[in-house]
């Protein structure tokens, strides 16, 4: 099998037992839409402040998701042995991180629909420049899921996993909330041109946090 | 056991000590004031250096980590180095967070600005402090410190991206003074020679406190094993035959 068809075969994996045990769709999804109201509950919503300030909102949103949805990623392979499961599967390191990444790819970006559709609705939002703000995005996505495999790795088996995670996490992917919610002001408010820079970083971002995971999983897997 | 004999630690450290006293005395006194923030630009005899031992502090643990996963020259020395390193470089960045603070009051009128060195400092103290909360997870020592190693090397890796970007967000700091092309140009003959007397001063203190930390660091391990050994002892001394399966369960419950 080559490095893809492996990778596909354990994303495929997680998002059947996503599809089945429906964690993602019962539980982190209606999470993202209640941050969303709480949001409003904390900023005036009649000054148009909220409108303002919804790409940051959203992409704030977005990392407190990537941390429940790592969790998860790693909270079911530590049942039952799963772990040594992987470690004796002989798949490769490197496809079991694209895997593991693109299926937290996958359901961040199930999120990201929801929760633009959220700010579209509930902050008054118009989107605009999306060629810009859909690539953005994809590779915001892409460099969050790849940094919290990696680090949900990094974490998986020890016993304070939970709280590990976020203060691991959150400011190693500053940079993602910074070029992902600048790109949103930018597309938004019609100045596309200063959007793609930041969408350069963000790919930048991904690739380089993408290779890290390939190279890094494969022994991080055999100390957890 | 250290990283230094312990005779040129001690005198490491009474050396640092004079030269700290000394950088004392031309921080509050030789230097003149500054022209226009007068006597609240000294603290840039305390900030400057401390940022500086930073910087070299997380260099070092960045290095030594490298050090430790290569594996021709993987020794638990580098990864005690590490470790020992960022908690000094966590200091220092707390230290420069501070004292920048402090500074920042009088010459801005606020205790913080969303400036990009500021930034940056700032995320760097969090990336390091979760390093060393990793740190602290009870594990074997060679699978915390292969798990540290690749830890420390992931936060490297993203600093300059953190600073790249940060700086495309805003700034707003006073440009680089000291180095700049034309060395030293910009400022006063004693002011400079302060400042780099507190570089030294401070890089002494580094290397006082980090051959400390160090030695903390291995009697800490030493400590961890001895107390196994002796509660692997006890029970095979309890349970008699059964000492093999209690032997197995203790090193799986890591």
């Amino acid at each position: 099998m080559s490095l893809l068809q492996e990778a596909a075969l354990v994303a495929g994996k997680d998002l059947r037992i996503e599809a089945r045990s429906r964690v993602t769709a019962q539980q982190i999804l209606p999470f993202g839409l209640i941050v969303l109201l709480l949001f409003a509950f904390a900023l005036d919503p009649d000054r148009g402040v909220l409108t303002r300030v919804a790409p940051g909102l959203f992409w704030v949103t977005v990392l407190l998701g990537t941390l429940l949805a790592v969790g998860r990623a790693f909270s079911i392979e530590s049942e039952n042995g799963a772990l040594d499961g992987l470690r004796l599967s002989g798949l490769d390191g490197g496809a079991l991180f694209l895997g593991k990444a693109a299926a937290v790819a996958v359901e961040l970006l199930a999120l990201e629909a929801l929760l633009a559709a959220g700010v579209v609705v509930l902050f008054n939002v118009g989107l605009a420049g999306l060629a810009p703000l859909l690539l953005g995005t994809l590779a915001a996505t892409v460099g969050l899921a790849a940094t919290g495999t990696l680090y949900g790795v990094l974490a998986a088996g020890l016993r304070v996993r939970e709280t590990l995670l976020p203060v691991l996490l959150l400011p190693v992917v500053a940079p993602v909330l910074l070029g992902a919610t600048r790109t949103w002001e930018a597309s938004i408010n019609g100045v596309s041109g200063d959007a793609w820079p930041w969408v350069a970083l963000l790919g930048i971002f991904a690739v380089l946090f993408t290779g890290i995971g390939m190279l890094a999983f494969g022994p991080l897997l055999e100390e957890s | 056991m250290t990283l230094l004999h312990p005779r040129l630690a001690g005198a490491l450290g009474w050396t640092s000590l004079a030269a700290l006293v000394v950088l004392a005395m031309f921080g509050l006194w030789g230097a003149p004031p500054d022209r226009v923030q007068s006597d609240a630009q000294r603290l840039m005899y305390l900030h400057v250096p401390s940022a500086w031992i930073a910087y070299l502090a997380f260099g070092v643990t960045a290095l030594s980590s490298a050090l430790y996963l290569w594996r021709r020259t993987r020794s638990p020395v580098w990864d005690r180095l590490a470790g020992a390193s960022a908690e000094l470089g966590v200091l220092f960045t707390a230290l420069t967070l501070v004292l920048g603070s402090l500074w920042g009051r009088p010459v801005w009128g606020v205790w913080w600005a969303w400036d990009a060195r500021l930034v940056t400092t700032a995320v760097l103290f969090f990336l390091y402090v979760g390093y060393l909360a990793l740190r602290r997870v009870p594990s074997a020592v060679e699978t915390r410190a292969k798990r540290s190693a690749i830890a420390a090397l992931i936060a490297f890796v993203d600093v300059p991206i953190v600073h790249f970007s940060v700086n495309w967000w805003r700034t707003l700091h006073q440009q680089a003074t000291v180095f700049t092309p034309s060395l030293n140009a910009h400022i006063h003959g004693v002011m400079a020679f302060t400042l780099w007397w507190g570089v030294l001063a401070f890089t002494l203190l580094y290397v006082y406190l980090l051959d400390k930390r160090y030695r903390l660091e291995a009697l800490e391990e030493d400590r961890d094993a001895r107390e196994l050994a002796q509660a692997i002892d006890e029970r095979v001394q309890g349970a008699g035959v059964a000492a093999p399966a209690e032997r197995a369960e203790v090193g799986a419950d890591r």
